[in-house]
Parts: structure tokens; C-alpha cells; sequence
């Protein structure tokens, strides 16, 4: 075991190490033009959100950014190499630049943002922390929980706000705690547990492949804001512009009615708007350092931010998140889905 | 001397002879060696303070002070949400120890029957240890743990059904509960007896053993310590009324509430250590046994030794010199060994530490630094030990 711990110890520090020459020499577009493909984080298969197919194919609304930036940058959706790491260990992976972005149910904190090298590239999905118990143990509210035990991921926001929820409630609480989602489910499913917390999204997600789904509710409260998006290694403000305006170009889409379907037609369109999303006019992706028709790739391959919505986790999937009066709806519809103006 | 080497050396010498002598070359390595060591840690710390700054990263270890925010499955010193990261580090450490102490104890039981199974004349006995340790051993660690926590102890009945002894102890697939001590008034005494007594009782051997020395005569100095260690604080004990209750626990609300208890992730976690490690010792038992040539309890019989004095003042004291070393080694490896138990999720040092903490507070360097600290200082310890019991045994030929 005192090898394990050398070499991560090694793996930490080379990390940190060796960074700088990468960092100095070039930065991370190019590095990826050159290598290729994009490495992208994701975290153990989640359904909806980064789902590891049968075939061994990754699809899932956080999947479809990394697809997008791949598509931006090489005309290509698929030009990626996929990491899946556990969540106690996705910001090491990222500073030691095993992977050039993170995109996996990832909160935008500012302790994150500021203390940890990393940059946070905007949100895919806003969300806020549940509790999921089994139906059959008759709790309705998560002020029923006093003295449960509460089965929780590592290296969350999930469990801190758990910790404050119970302390601001004046309630206690026994943690059952790992780093792998997968065994913390099987605990749960054993009893293990009396709930499982997590982000609702993520509750929805796990429950979606439990052998009875309908055996297991969420309860109504929210306790905390999560609001999920990708990120990548501070330091390369060029990077971070490149998978930031590729995000706001998904959501830009959908206010401006480009879809999948309908793009090419748009790329006629009178709208301003439009031409510049699409780059017939102006010259953004240029800027950017990518085609200034990349939108019209990262649209035809993946659609606008409503169509991945509905494909992966929209009320007509397994996961059945209604998105119509939530958040994560247009700001014109009351959500707080809101690009940046495309000029 | 030097007339030799006058004659072998030609005084008018090259200017590079000096390239040919030992010691000066032997310093130049040294100085080489020494020089790139430096060379590379100033490389090291230097490139890693500027890329973390560069980055944003901080280094120091201002962050010991931050509340960590979150909460720990069990903890064996108080913890609660609000404290420190230096207060994670010392749960982690106590965890970790606590884990280790335990299972050690455990593994040597175990081993020690184990290992003079091996050698019992029974041929069923002998096969089914002989067994138990060729199975056992080459089991890896990690997957016993894993099979221990989902196969025996997610298993277990939920609280309500919970498999409970003598209306005190109770375990159930949330952990294992039991009575927990709490001394009344008059308790110390009681502690104070027990001290007084294990004092004296060393003292009696002492003097036992000179009188031995001087005249030959025997004293039961072990008899009449045992009984002065147990005795003594028990007499006191019930004299002052059994100043001490017991806290059970009870079945409330979502599970058992008061007394001690531990999750499953630790009964898995001493369970499999124990249990691994407990073949490693037999097998030193065995061969710290058989180390000792048969001659030796043959002399004795012939001698008309009682059959444990030649257990206890012959083949012991030899086997043990064959033993101490490598089981303490074994000692140092449960002590490693136990940072597996991220696997299950108990919170040792790797698990809350080098895990958890890394990841909440981003400082990778000084949280790897201490914790390699932690296993360094372990080891050295234990290498401390190990080289002074060498020393003592150390064959004293006369
Ligand atoms: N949003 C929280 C929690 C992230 C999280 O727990 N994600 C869920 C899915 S929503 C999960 O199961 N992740 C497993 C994994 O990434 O390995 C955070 O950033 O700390």
C-alpha cells in the first residue's frame, strides 16, 4: 500500500511539476488541434448526464458539451478521448492535464473557482440538492431524517450541504460515505442507508436504472443551488473563451429557433442574429481559433441546448425531468437558460 | 610505506594521477551525488511553488484552520461538522490506528493458533490450516475486504430486525452496537488500584527473579502478579459499591441510539485485515517453531524439565528470535494495509485525508506531504523498535 500511496503522492506532485512547460510551451488548443482529440472528463456512467453505452459510446447532456467543443474545434463530434474518474478525484485529473476539460454534474462554487486552479466555463444545467428514500419507509419530508443514516458521495458539494442542512435543522445524522458512486447505490439498494443524497438531477438519474424505479421518491425539499457546467484548468483564458462560447452558442440556438434540423436552411436567414451564430457574417469563431462557421457543425451534430435537453434527460427519457417553468427553461420562458448576445 | 610507493609511482607523475587515487574519487562521487540530489529538489520545490502560484494553487498550510464542513461516519476522537482540517487529519490518524491496533491484536490470535495448527500431529487439523493459509494468502486483500462488506455485512437485517445477544449487544447492516462504560464517582480509585497493582506486581518479579539468581530458590512470581493485577482492583471495585453503569443501546427512531457501535465498513475492514494478515503470522509461527532443533526439547526431557518450562524457558525464548522481526514487519504492513478501506468507505487516513480533504481544499502538496509524514513516522517507529528487540537478543557468546 505504501506504493499506492508513493506513486499518487508522485502523480500529484509530477503533475505540478511538469505542468509549467506544457503550459508556457502551448496552449491547450493547440495542444489539442495537434494531438488530435479532445480529452474529456467524465465521471462514473450516469444516465442522461455522461451514459456509457453498450457499445461503448458516451452520450449525456454533460457528454454533448465536450461533443460540442470537439465539433467546434474539428468539424467532428466525436474527435474525443473520454477519462471517467470518480468525483473525489476530477480536479487532480484536471491540473495534472490528463484531461483538457471537465464536463460531469460539476457545481460552480467559489472556493472551486478561486482556490483550486481551475475555471468554470459556465452551466449546462441548474440544479439543487434531494434526498431519495424508498417508498415503503413512509418519510415525506427531509425534516423527517433526524438520526438517519445517509448514504453520500466524497469530494461532493452533496456532502457539505448535508452536513449544514442537518446542523442549520438542528438534526443528526450518520454519513455512509465513498468515492464510487456505484457502491454507494448497491449500499443503498441493500439498506444500507435510510436515503441517498445527491443533486435531484442525479437522484432522477440513478433512480431512472434501479431495478423498481417506482419503488423510490424524491422528496420535495431543495436544499441547496447547484448549478452544473463545465471546467477547465485555470490559466488559458483563450480555452476557457473557446468551451464557454461553445456553450452559449447551444443556448443562443435555441432562443434564435436553429435546430438540427433546420440549420442549413437558417444559414439563409436575414436575421443578424443568426448570421453571426452561424458565421455568415462577422468573424467570431476566428477569433476563437476555430472555423467561423462552427456553430453550423456543433448544430447539425449535436442541435441546440433545448434538443439535448429533451434527448437526455427530458420528460421523454428514462429520467423524465420536466423543463418547461424550471430553471434550466429560456430566460424569456422564466428559466435562467440566458446566453451571452453573439457579437 | 612510502618507500613502496615511491618505487611503483614514478615521481614525475602526470598532473591527472590524482585521477587514480580511491579517496579522492570516492569524494568526487560523493560530492557528484550529493550536488544533483540538491540540484533536483531545488528544481522540484522551485518549479512547483511557481507552477501552483502561476495557477492559482495555494501551497501553504493556512487551510488547517478552515472549517472542513463535512461529516464523518465514525470517528473515534469527538469530530463534528464545524472543526477544523487539522481536526480531519487527527480523525483520519486515530481511525487508521484504531483499525490497525485492533486487527493486529486479532491477526496475532488467530495466527498464533493457526501456526501451531500447522504443526499439530492431527493430519485433518494440520490440512485444514494448511488450507486456510494457502487460500487466505493468495487471495488479493482488496477483494476480501469488498467480499466481507457486500457479502456479509450489507446482508445483515435492517435495524428493526436487528440480530441482537443478551438484550445488549445488537448488529444489523448499520453496524454493530454495544454497551458503552460510563464510570461513576469513586472509579478512579479503582483505575488507581489497577496501577498500584501492575507496579508491584513487576516488582515482585524483579525481586523474585534476583532471589532466584542468588540462592536458587523459585517463586510463582507470575501466579501472584496475575492474581494482585485482577484481584486487587476487583476487591476495591466491589468494595466501593460497582461504581460503574452501562449504557445500552437502544432501538429509537431510524436506528440504535447510545452506547459504542461501529459501521460495517470497520467490522469488514478488521474482519479482512485480521484475517489475511493472521496467515502471514502463522506461517512465522511455524517456522520460528521449527527453527529450533529437536535436540533441544530432547535435552530437556532428559533433563526431567516440566514440559512448559521447556515450552516457556527454551523453545520460546529461541523461536522468538526467529519470530519478533518479521512480525513486526507484518504489524507495520496492517498498518499500511488498512489504507484500502476507501474501498468501503471508512474513514481512515487515506480515505478522509489524501480523499476527501484533497478534494474539498485543492491542496494536493501539503495534504500528500503529511500524510507520507504519518506513514513515514510509522514505519520509522517500527524500524525503531525492531532494531533495539535485535539488539537485546542479540546472541550474547561467552
Ligand atoms: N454537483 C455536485 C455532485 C456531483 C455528483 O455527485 N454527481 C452525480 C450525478 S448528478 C454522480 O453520481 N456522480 C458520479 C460521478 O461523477 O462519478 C458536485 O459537483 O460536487
Amino acid at each position: 500500500m505504501n506504493r499506492h500511496l508513493s506513486i499518487l503522492a508522485a502523480a500529484a506532485a509530477v503533475g505540478i511539476v511538469g505542468y509549467a512547460h506544457d503550459a508556457q510551451a502551448q496552449a491547450t488548443l493547440a495542444q489539442v488541434k495537434e494531438r488530435g482529440h479532445l480529452n474529456c472528463q467524465v465521471g462514473l456512467p450516469t444516465p442522461g448526464f455522461y451514459q456509457l453505452g453498450d457499445d461503448g459510446t458516451w452520450s449525456g447532456i454533460d457528454v454533448d458539451v465536450c461533443r460540442a467543443v470537439s465539433a467546434a474545434i474539428f468539424g467532428d463530434p466525436d474527435r474525443i478521448e473520454y477519462q471517467s474518474v470518480t468525483s473525489a478525484v476530477r480536479f487532480t485529473s484536471l491540473a495534472n492535464g490528463e484531461s483538457d476539460m471537465l464536463s460531469r454534474t460539476t457545481t460552480w462554487t467559489a472556493v472551486r473557482d478561486t482556490q483550486l486552479g481551475l475555471n468554470f466555463a459556465g452551466v449546462n444545467f441548474y440544479d439543487g440538492q434531494g434526498f431519495l428514500v424508498p417508498v415503503d419507509s413512509g418519510i415525506s419530508s427531509t425534516l423527517e431524517l433526524d438520526g438517519a443514516t445517509v448514504c453520500v458521495l466524497t469530494g461532493t458539494t452533496t456532502e457539505l450541504n448535508l452536513a449544514d442542512y442537518f446542523r442549520a435543522n438542528n438534526m443528526s445524522f450518520t454519513p455512509v460515505t465513498n468515492e464510487n458512486v456505484n457502491v454507494l447505490v448497491e449500499t443503498y439498494l441493500g439498506g444500507g442507508c435510510d436515503a441517498y443524497t445527491n443533486d435531484k438531477s442525479g437522484l432522477a438519474a440513478r433512480r431512472s436504472a434501479f431495478p423498481d424505479p417506482t419503488a423510490h421518491v424524491i422528496l420535495p425539499e431543495t436544499i441547496s443551488k447547484e448549478p452544473l457546467g463545465p471546467v477547465v484548468r485555470q490559466g488559458d483564458d483563450a480555452w476557457a473563451n473557446l468551451v464557454r462560447w461553445v456553450l452559449f452558442g447551444l443556448i443562443e440556438a435555441e432562443e434564435l429557433g436553429v435546430t438540427a434540423a433546420n440549420v442549413d436552411e437558417m444559414l439563409g436567414s436575414d436575421n443578424p442574429n443568426i448570421k453571426r451564430l452561424l458565421g455568415v457574417e462577422g468573424n467570431i469563431g476566428e477569433g476563437m481559433g476555430v472555423a467561423n462557421d462552427f456553430m453550423v457543425t456543433v448544430l447539425k451534430e449535436i442541435g441546440n441546448y433545448g434538443e439535448m435537453y429533451e434527448r437526455h434527460v427530458g420528460e421523454n427519457t428514462p429520467i423524465g425531468i420536466p423543463r418547461a417553468g424550471t430553471l434550466n427553461a429560456q430566460w424569456f420562458d422564466g428559466g435562467l437558460m440566458y446566453a451571452m448576445p453573439f457579437r | 610505506m612510502a618507500i613502496t610507493r615511491d618505487q611503483k609511482r614514478p615521481s614525475a607523475a602526470p598532473i591527472w594521477s590524482f585521477l587514480n587515487d580511491a579517496t579522492f574519487r570516492s569524494i568526487v562521487y560523493q560530492l557528484v551525488t550529493a550536488a544533483s540530489i540538491i540540484l533536483f529538489f531545488w528544481w522540484v520545490i522551485g518549479n512547483t511553488t511557481a507552477n501552483m502560484a502561476q495557477r492559482n494553487m495555494s501551497a501553504g498550510f493556512d487551510f488547517l484552520n478552515v472549517s472542513a464542513g463535512f461529516g464523518i461516519s465514525f470517528t473515534l476522537i469527538p469530530y463534528r461538522e464545524g472543526d477544523s482540517y487539522l481536526r480531519v487529519f487527527q480523525v483520519g490518524i486515530a481511525n487508521t490506528l484504531l483499525v490497525a491496533i485492533i486487527s493486529i491484536i486479532f491477526a496475532t490470535v488467530l495466527g498464533l493458533f493457526v501456526g501451531l495448527a500447522r504443526l499439530s500431529s492431527n493430519w485433518l487439523i494440520r490440512t485444514l490450516a494448511r488450507s486456510y493459509v494457502e487460500v487466505l494468502r493468495n487471495t488479493p486483500l482488496l477483494l476480501q475486504i469488498i467480499a466481507w462488506f457486500f457479502g456479509v455485512f450489507n446482508l445483515l437485517p435492517r435495524p428493526r430486525d436487528s440480530i441482537v445477544w443478551l438484550d445488549v449487544f445488537a448488529l444489523n447492516n448499520r453496524g454493530f452496537y454495544m454497551p458503552a462504560p460510563l464510570p461513576e464517582a469513586g472509579f478512579n480509585a479503582v483505575l488507581l488500584t489497577l496501577a498500584l497493582a501492575i507496579v508491584a506486581a513487576v516488582y515482585i518479579r524483579i525481586w523474585a527473579k534476583r532471589r532466584q539468581d542468588a540462592t536458587g530458590q523459585i517463586f510463582p512470581s507470575l501466579s501472584v502478579g496475575a492474581g494482585l493485577v485482577f484481584g486487587l482492583p476487583l476487591v476495591v471495585f466491589l468494595a466501593l459499591g460497582q461504581p460503574l453503569s452501562w449504557e445500552i443501546p437502544e432501538l429509537r427512531g431510524f436506528n440504535f441510539q447510545g452506547g459504542l457501535s461501529v459501521p460495517p465498513s470497520f467490522c469488514a475492514l478488521v474482519i479482512a485485515l485480521s484475517v489475511y494478515t493472521s496467515c502471514f503470522i502463522a506461517e512465522i509461527v511455524r517456522s520460528g517453531i521449527q527453527s529450533v532443533s529437536r535436540g533441544q526439547t530432547e535435552a530437556a526431557k532428559s533433563l526431567n524439565i516440566k514440559p512448559n518450562w521447556t515450552m516457556r524457558l527454551i523453545v520460546l525464548p529461541q523461536a522468538l528470535r526467529v519470530i519478533v522481526p518479521p512480525l513486526i514487519s507484518q504489524y507495520l504492513n496492517v498498518t499500511k494495509n488498512s489504507s484500502l478501506a476507501i474501498a468501503i468507505g471508512f474513514p481512515d487516513l487515506v480515505s478522509v485525508w489524501m480523499n476527501t480533504s484533497l478534494n474539498q481544499s485543492g491542496r494536493a502538496i501539503p495534504i500528500v506531504a503529511m500524510t507520507m509524514a504519518f506513514y513515514c513516522a510509522a514505519s520509522l517507529f517500527v524500524s525503531l523498535l525492531m532494531n533495539a528487540y535485535n539488539r537485546r537478543i542479540l546472541l550474547k557468546e561467552r
